[in-house]
Order: C-alpha cells, then structure tokens, then sequence
C-alpha cells in the first residue's frame, strides 16, 4: 500500500472525506436547532435596538414641521438671502402652524439654534394675518428687519441636517451653540449630569453593601452541614423567587413615617416620637430596598464558588502556624475572587438599569436614568431623546458585560 | 459549627460576631416579606399595626381585604390574574420549546460561532428592562401588536428564552451523548430518541428553565407599562399603578397571595435541582 492511498470506506469514498461530510451534517443540524431562537431574538430584539441608534441621531421634529420650506431650500446656496419661493413657503408653513397652535415649538426650536429667534417670529405670527397674496419676501422682510439678515435663515436650514447628535449632547448636559461650538448648559439646568453620575453612585454602593451583606452569609451557607444550610438557603431563595413589586411593597410599608423601622427606632431612643426622619421618597429608600432585593444575586454565585473550596486547604494553613485571619487573607479570600466577581457584575450591571424600585420609593431625590428614559418616552414622547439615553446607558452596561465574559465567561453564570 | 474547645477567647468572640452578623444578614432578606402577611388581615385601613393587632385582639382581624379582592367593586384584580396567567403560560410554553431547541444546538460539539450565538441569546437578560422595553414597543407599535395579548407574549418569550438555554445548558453538560448514540444504532429515529431519552433525562432543567420564564413573565413589569393597553393589564402592573397612587391593604392581600405562589414555586425548583443532582450524580 503507497502512501498517497487513502483509507477508504464501505462505500469507497475516502474515510477522511465521508468524515468532513458527516461533522459538516452535524454542524449543520446543530445550527438550525438554534435557528428558531437567533431568528426570533434577532427580528423581534436585536434590529430594535439597532434601530434605536438610528431614531436617536434622526431628528425629524422641525423638518415635519416646515416641509414646503426646506423642499424650496434645496437650492439654496446659504450665501445671500433666499428667493421669494423660500419666504413664500415658509410663509405658507408657518401659517398652517399659527392656525394648529403649534408655532410655539418651532419658535423654541429656532431660538435654540439662534437667539432672538423667538421673538421675530412672534411679531410675524401677529402680522402675517393681514398678508397679501404675491410678494412675500417684501412682506415678510417688512415686519422685521431681522429677516433681512441672512443669519436667520441660515440658521432654519441649519436645523435640518440628515442626522444630529444633539440628543447625545443633551444626555450630558451640552449643546451646540449657533457657531457649531459644543458648549455646557448653564449649571442650573444639568440636570443629566446628576442623574448619570447618582445612577452609579447607587449602583457602586449597592454592590458595595450587598457584597458586604453576602460574603458572611455565602460563607456559612457553604461551610454548615447540609441539613442546615438548605434551610438557610430558603432565606436567600424566597426573596428571589418573590414579586419584585410585593418586596417593594413590603418596604414601602416598613419605611414610611409610622412604619415599624420608625417604630424601632423611637422604641430604642434613636429618635424622638415627634420626629421621625423621612426613610422613603429619598436616596436612603432607594438604597435599602435595592440592597435588599438585588442582595440574592450576589449571594448565590459567591456560594457556588465557595462550595468548591475544600475546608483542609484552610486547616492545613493553620496548621503550618498562620492565625486564622492570615489564613483567611492569603487562603480563602484569593480563591473567592472569581465568585466576588461574578455577584458583583452582575449586580452593579442590574442595579444601573433598575427602575421599578427607584420610581416606588426613591422619590425625586432618589430616581435614576432609567426613570427619565421611561419619563421621556411615556410623558414628553421625545423618544430619539429617550433612544440616546437607552443607548448610552447600553454602552455602559456592554462594556461591564464584556469585562464580565472576559473574567468569568457567560456561560458559566449558574441560577439556583 | 461547633468551635473546638482549644479556641482562644479572642476568636470565640469574633466567632459569634460572625454569626450574630449572619443572623442580622439573615433576617434583613426574609423579614420584610413577613410584614406583609399580619397587615393583610388588618381590619383598619392605615396600613400600621393597630393597638389592637398588638394586642392580638380577634377583633382587629379580618379577612375584608380578601373579600375586596375577589368581590370588590370595578375591581381589576380578576381581570389582571386572568390576563397574568394567560400571557405567562403561554410565554413559558414558547420559551421551553425555542430555549430547548436552541440549547440542544449549542451543547452540540459541532455548533459554529458558540460564544457569540450564546451572547445573543443571553442578551435579554443582560440588557437593562427598560432599553429591552422600549425597542420591543417599537418592534411591536412597527408591527401593529402593541397593547395586543400576543404582542406582550411575544416580548415575554424574548425575555424568558435566556433562562431556559442557560438551564438547559446546564443540564446538558453532564449528558451522556453515547446513550443517544445507542438509540440510533438500535433503530430509534432523532424524534424518537428525544422525545424517549433526551427529554426525560433533561427534565428536570427543563421545567427549572419553564419556572424561571414563567416567574419571569408574572411579575414582569418594566416591558408590559410599555406594551400594554387597559385590556390587557396584569397583577404586577396593578400593582404598580396601586402603589403609585395609595398603598391600600388590597394590595397586600394580592402581595400575600403571591408570596404564597412563590413558596409553591421555589419548593418546585428545589424539589427538581435535587432531582436533577441526584440525576446527573448517576452519570458521572
């Protein structure tokens, strides 16, 4: 037998062949196994919120309300003033809009792009009533002689671009000014800033506390003898298998101002009876019953990692003369690390998207960025607004995830 | 955990600080729920304890808000329990079959692109509620399904399908893949073969992952605020508009009675991880 003869097999096609063809059959199987699933995700999930990123630089308020104006703009060079057909279509535009009463969003729209704005086109709402027909650009130039300052105008064109990325500087508290400079609002309306910044300010403390929470109880979960620990673990498991609403509700009752925590603390003298602190409506509310709630997804990893440590690895430092807090330090916390990683990940990355409890009892001190994107989104309907926001808060919480998959691996996340 | 008697003073104390801080830790998770259960059957309005709850007067007791509940005037509790248990089953249903289907796909050596496929598939968990709710509404509002049953089915499918895969996963990992193999060689056709092995040996993650998307479905909360109209409302968005408004003692009986559902569901889970552990305990 030569070298270059191949194995065949019973069918007399090369075995190394007929074993491509059967690993590609099974590739192929397993695949469309999974097919139903992706297509789904990817239809119903995946294109939404790419399509997210498209409605939030897609900004179409001004340009649905002056459409005759911007189509005679087409040709427009921006150099000199605007033909006659321009002022005459914008005359004919913003008629329509004085008549449906909703001029005053254009008027805050323009000024925002050029100050004064707002008044010139107040005085033309008044006079343009007593128009003629024919000749607009006179007209129109007549009621103010700043519609003879091609600025203005520039300045409507300038509104209309393909794309913006104002939402995203309004998501961080700036906003180009009329000479395309990208400048700070003034400090008494960065209200943005404050929320991102209290977003992870809750999100990093209740990690903190729920790490502190968890690692003694993870502990002596994995440590008792079987029979306790799986009654114990009921304490962990019923909170997390509960209503987060009905855990809510538990703590509203329990924080109010004649709640029993009040009662406790009047009782042992922490406080008078006439002034109990407010627990709810505040950041204190919103700490607590976060803490509380998210303190099950903490508790569950650190306990399956700790599972895994044998108990001589501890008794053998000690018995090599290490105190049982060096043991602790040098032994048991470094082969946790994986565990600590993993509750805190996820944690921070649920508590940084958390919405229900902030809104119940968080009050207006106590709300996070996932409250203004459902504020946006159901009260002022700017939803490019609340797409911006969605997705820089996405960003964020991708770039944990990824750090996540990186230490611990996504499919080594364990339920129950 | 006994301590053994050599132990130094220094560390006995440190050692009952530890537990006394265990016990703190402890009743801080479960108490709360607890508080819920008295203040249900107050017969008084305020939701405190009463002089007479304290007191244990039999008076200061009563099943009133039970009653409000179930018989309570335009009372929304009915329709939203009908509407929670529709939509859940049904997500859970269509979260088992696409979970299982996928899972099978990816505990296969063969599957191409694993981390990736599993990363998108595992997304909606990942992905905060309220970014997963408002590009579902716009999928949905595209599509003409918001405030339509099948519509908040479908967007609680999305949300319940990672728990599925990944439980399944787990309980595929420890498969035997050579008794599969026995099947086929003895004559079984794959349906067969999976519905007479596969199936019942992957039970047990099967149903846990069912749990986990029907849970998911019955106390979702965030996704359905977007999606759904008055017709469509369920017990958790009841309750969110009750508690946003006034925290009435109805509510709390609702409360109870879904705690008393989750204690029903976590000895299930329970139950089948023991199961499923004694299971796989055979196969190694």
């Amino acid at each position: 037998m030569s070298s270059e003869q191949k194995i065949l097999s019973t069918d007399g096609i090369p075995l190394e062949e007929s074993l491509k063809q059967a690993e590609k059959k099974n590739k192929i199987k397993a695949f469309l196994l999974v097919t139903p699933l992706l297509l789904f995700l990817i239809i119903t999930y995946i294109i939404p919120i790419a399509d997210m990123f498209s409605r939030s630089i897609d900004d179409k308020m001004v340009t649905n309300m002056l459409p005759k104006t911007y189509k005679a703009m087409e040709q427009w060079d921006g150099k000199e003033l605007p033909s006659e057909e321009v002022f005459k279509a914008f005359y004919l535009d913003y008629k329509i809009l004085v008549e449906n009463k909703t001029a005053g969003k254009l008027q805050t729209q323009l000024n925002y792009e050029k100050n004064g704005f707002k008044s010139v086109l107040k005085k033309l709402a008044r006079k343009q009533k007593k128009f003629e027909e024919g000749n607009y650009k006179e007209q129109i130039m007549k009621v103010h002689k700043r519609w003879r300052n091609v600025d203005y105008w520039r300045a409507i064109k300038r509104r209309a671009p393909s794309y913006t990325y104002s939402k995203y500087l309004k998501g961080v508290d700036m906003y180009s000014n009329e000479e395309g400079k990208i400048v700070q609002v003034a400090e008494n309306r960065r209200i943005h800033r404050i929320l991102w910044s209290r977003t992870l300010e809750v999100a990093f403390f209740v990690t903190l506390f729920c790490f502190l929470m968890a690692y003694p109880i993870a502990h002596l979960l994995a440590t008792l003898p079987m029979k306790y620990s799986n009654l114990l673990m009921i304490c962990v498991l019923l909170p997390f298998w509960t209503s987060l609403l009905v855990r809510t509700a538990s703590w509203m009752i329990l924080l109010q101002q004649q709640g029993l925590v009040n009662d406790f603390f009047v009782w042992i003298g922490l406080v008078t009876n006439d002034n109990r602190p407010e627990m709810m409506y505040n950041k204190t509310g919103t700490y607590v019953a976060m803490t509380q709630i998210l303190l099950p997804f903490m508790v569950l990893p650190l306990y399956s990692v700790m599972k895994t440590i044998s108990p001589s690895l501890m008794r053998a430092g000690k018995s090599l003369g290490a105190t049982p807090g060096v043991a602790f330090f040098k032994i048991y916390f470094p082969l946790t690390i994986p565990g600590i990683g993993a509750g805190c990940l996820l944690v921070f990355i649920l508590a940084i998207g958390y919405y229900i409890t902030p809104a119940l009892v968080g009050g207006a001190s106590g709300t996070l960025i996932s409250n203004q994107i459902a504020y946006h989104m159901k009260s002022t309907l700017d939803w490019s607004f609340a797409s911006a926001m969605g997705l820089m808060l996405l960003t964020g919480v991708l770039v944990i995830y990824w750090i996540y998959n990186k230490l611990v691996g996504v499919d080594n996340i364990k339920l129950g | 955990m006994a301590l053994p008697k050599y132990t130094e003073p220094h560390y006995r104390i440190w050692h009952y600080f530890y537990l006394f801080v265990c016990g703190c830790v402890f009743f801080f998770l479960i108490a709360p729920l607890f508080v819920i259960f008295p203040l249900s059957f107050n017969a008084e309005e305020f939701l405190v304890f009463t002089d007479g709850m304290k007191r244990l007067d039999p008076d200061a007791f009563s099943t009133r808000w039970y009653k409000d509940m179930v018989y309570g005037t335009k009372n929304p509790w009915g329709l939203a329990a009908k509407n929670s248990f529709i939509i859940a089953i049904f997500a859970t249903i269509g979260s088992i079959i696409l979970g299982t289907l996928a899972a099978l796909g990816l505990s296969s050596r063969h599957m191409p692109y694993k981390g990736l496929i599993m990363a998108i598939l595992i997304s909606p968990m990942i992905v905060p509620l309220i970014i997963s709710g408002v590009a579902i509404f716009f999928f949905m509002a595209k599509a003409g399904l918001a405030a339509t049953h099948l519509g908040i089915i479908l967007a609680h499918i999305i949300l319940g399908t990672p728990f599925v895969v990944i439980t399944v996963t787990a309980t595929l990992s420890g498969f035997d893949h050579s008794i599969t193999r026995a099947a086929s060689s003895l004559g079984s056709n794959p349906f067969n073969t999976f519905m007479k092995i596969t199936l019942p040996l992957i039970l047990p993650g099967v149903i846990s992952g069912g749990l986990f998307a029907f849970v998911t479905s019955f106390d979702e909360v965030v996704v359905v605020l977007f999606l759904a109209g008055l017709d469509n409302t369920t017990i958790p968005v009841q309750m969110w508009t009750g508690l946003r408004e006034q925290l009435s003692p109805t509510i709390l009986a609702v409360a109870t009675c879904l705690i008393v559902l989750s204690i029903l569901i976590l000895l299930t889970a329970e139950l089948l991880r023991r199961r499923s552990e004694r299971l796989r305990g055979i196969n190694r």
